[in-house]
């Protein structure tokens, strides 16, 4: 290409050199559209559909012996169901922040990575809803529990509960996501309709891109769409996780009582969702050969809203400890201490050492610019922040406010193929999504090629 | 004349569509419109379009949620269910506000998308530009420019020749119902 003009702060091109919206197009399409299967992608979806049928059978046992066969009992009677929630909401966060945030903030680097990131959400959240309703024991009796419904009891939920406060979130964060990713996909399900050879794909990529013909007038309407969901996002999700911090700081608990959760919670959940979009972004860039397009650069800015976010939670963690001494609370201060010198020490200096400790590395250039260090920390990211949701939940329930009634709480077999399963599920829907969506916004990455630019007459 | 839904030139890059847009526009024609496979935000300026009424309609789908939310919160937890709940009163409104709040979203959201979808008229099952050939490449290339035949000044011989005097000197195509 031509001379092009260096911007101010782009010292490295977020695409690689000599492509062009043919290229691009060409590229990532064929991803989606060539008709042999990568053998890797049969391995990979074997492993997680067989986790997900974990799930299924650990789902199942549930509904027919009852909650029971989990840990919880009397005094901790939140256990994994609510700590694997927050973790995968959480994780999901990264996905809107990326999409929304970003986009408004002008942050181009966003545009290889906000598609994945956006579908990752949406999994996510499904592994997360699931949670709380089959906590409920009798997901089918949920359905009046939780939402507002005229029935014939003539029963309402109680609206000054934060439990129901984060049905409203959730799912509101659900359709949200969904309603943006779908809009985000449909130029690009047009690209698939034109190019895809079998007739029955384009028919069915056809019905989805339901006639878009990149008609300037539609164009037109869809950017102020996209702009407004943006602005309508950004607001839900910091929402999202200060509700789902409500339901712990609402209530009364040592360890749960305190103001700092909401702002630290959201940064928890971008932390971890920016962990978890490191741990997907580096296989797939590496498996389908897409490093011109999701480059060390994106690799690096994530590295460093991972820095950024680990810091803020790091303190968080320094507040939640210094306000329990510094209230002078019996209770609070027992909290405190017990957390970190109790029976679950271990989980929680393992938890600084996830979260706090060992991301300082990433203020190295360059440790932050390799790539298997970088998809190292992803992964301690992401079992740090499990472990903080496990530290928070359990050593607050587990001491009582009566020795009496003081316990001990460990995850059964039951609760760990839960988990396990919904990372079968989360990862089953990803490969699917690979497979048959494109996982980089075809069109977004047009407007970032050399050459997209409308130069003015001279 | 009316056998045809337009004529449509063909152009390589997004610098030439938006010339061409500015001269046809000049030269008098109003029922145009431009197809490219990424938003062009000065391609949208030189075919003056109107700005855009989606944000009232969020607006509108913002107050609807607030409404909605809100209501249905008084009416349950006032009228058709009051419970007392550590005597706090039966209007709780700060503890309305979230919920009420995300309904607002949730509302201001359906409408922008389902208003997108409605101002652009889809889904479309059929349309007559998909008939040109070669427009599959509007989806990952190529720029056109579509001249309808209801403008008042659509003539099929002289339309057809201003069009290939422009710039880039464009493939011009009939495009049939």
């Amino acid at each position: 290409m031509a001379s092009t003009t260096p911007e101010p702060h782009a010292e490295q091109p977020l695409i690689g050199p000599g492509h062009t919206f043919g290229s691009v197009t060409d590229k990532i399409s064929s991803i989606v559209l060539q008709r042999r299967t990568p053998m890797g992608w049969f391995v990979g979806f074997g492993i997680s559909f067989s986790l997900l049928m974990l799930l299924l059978a650990s789902l199942s046992y549930l509904v027919a012996k009852g909650v029971g066969i989990w840990g919880v009992n009397i005094p901790v009677g939140w256990g994994f169901a609510i700590l694997c929630f927050v973790w995968w909401i959480g994780i999901g966060h990264a996905g809107t922040l990326i999409s929304a945030i970003l986009l408004l903030l002008k942050q181009e680097w966003r545009t290889s990575i906000n598609r994945f990131a956006e579908a990752m959400t949406l999994f996510a959240v499904a592994c997360a809803g699931m949670y709380p309703i089959f906590h409920t024991g009798r997901p089918w009796l949920a359905v009046y529990w939780l939402f507002p419904y005229p029935n014939t009891m003539g029963i309402w939920p109680n609206f000054r509960s934060p439990l129901i406060w984060d049905v409203f979130a959730v799912s509101t964060y659900a359709t949200v996501s969904a309603m943006f990713w779908f809009v985000g996909l449909i130029p690009d399900l047009a690209t698939l309709r034109d190019r895809a050879k079998s007739r029955v794909w384009q028919v069915v990529y056809g019905i989805f891109a339901m006639g878009w013909r990149g008609s300037a007038k539609h164009w037109h309407n869809y950017e102020s769409a996209y702009l407004l969901l943006a602005g309508l996002a950004t607001p839900l999700v910091i929402s999202v996780h200060t509700v789902v911090s409500f339901d712990f700081a609402v209530g009364i608990v040592p360890g749960w009582h305190a103001t700092i959760f909401p702002p630290y919670f959201v940064a928890g959940a971008i932390y971890a969702g920016f962990a978890m979009v490191l741990t997907l972004a580096i296989p797939l860039r590496k498996f389908y050969g897409l490093e011109d397009f999701i480059t060390l650069k994106h690799l690096e800015n994530m590295a460093k809203v991972m820095l950024a976010t680990g810091l803020i939670v790091a303190y968080g963690y320094t507040m939640e400890a210094f306000t329990a001494w510094y209230s002078g609370n019996t209770y609070d201060m027992y909290t405190s201490h017990n957390r970190m010198t109790g029976p679950y020490a271990n989980w929680y200096w393992a938890l600084i050492l996830c979260n706090v400790v060992l991301p300082q590395f990433l203020w190295i250039k360059n440790l932050r610019t390799s790539v298997p260090f970088l998809f190292f920390e992803s992964l301690v990211v992401g079992v740090g922040m499990w472990l903080e949701r496990f530290v928070i939940i359990v050593t607050s329930l587990h001491r009582d406010f009566l020795p009496s009634s003081w316990g001990m709480y460990a995850g059964t077999f039951w609760d760990w193929s839960t988990f396990i399963g919904s990372l079968g599920l989360f990862a089953t829907l990803l490969f699917l999504f690979v497979r048959f969506l494109p996982a980089i916004s075809i069109f977004e990455m047009r407007t970032i090629v050399p050459g997209a630019e409308v130069k003015e007459e001279a | 004349v009316k056998g045809i839904y337009g004529l449509m030139a063909e152009f390589h890059s997004p610098t030439e569509v938006v010339e061409a847009a500015k001269q046809v526009r000049a030269a008098g024609y109003r029922k145009v419109d431009g197809y490219s496979p990424f938003p062009i935000e000065e391609l949208s300026e030189a075919l003056e379009f109107d700005r855009s009424p989606l944000s009232k309609i969020v607006l509108v789908g913002g107050i609807l949620g607030l409404s909605a939310g809100w209501g249905l919160e008084y009416w349950a937890s006032v009228i058709a269910y009051p419970m007392n709940i550590g005597g706090r009163p039966y209007n709780s409104w700060p503890a309305f506000l979230v919920p009420a709040f995300e309904t607002t979203i949730l509302f201001a959201a359906l409408f922008a998308v389902l208003g997108m979808l409605g101002l652009n008229g889809l889904p479309e099952p059929y349309h007559p530009v998909f008939n040109v050939p070669g427009f599959a490449l509007a989806s990952r290339d190529k720029f056109f420019l579509c001249i309808e035949s209801k403008d008042p000044k659509f003539d099929p011989e002289e339309t057809r020749r201003f069009l290939e005097g422009l710039e880039g000197t464009p493939v011009v195509s009939e495009v049939p119902h």
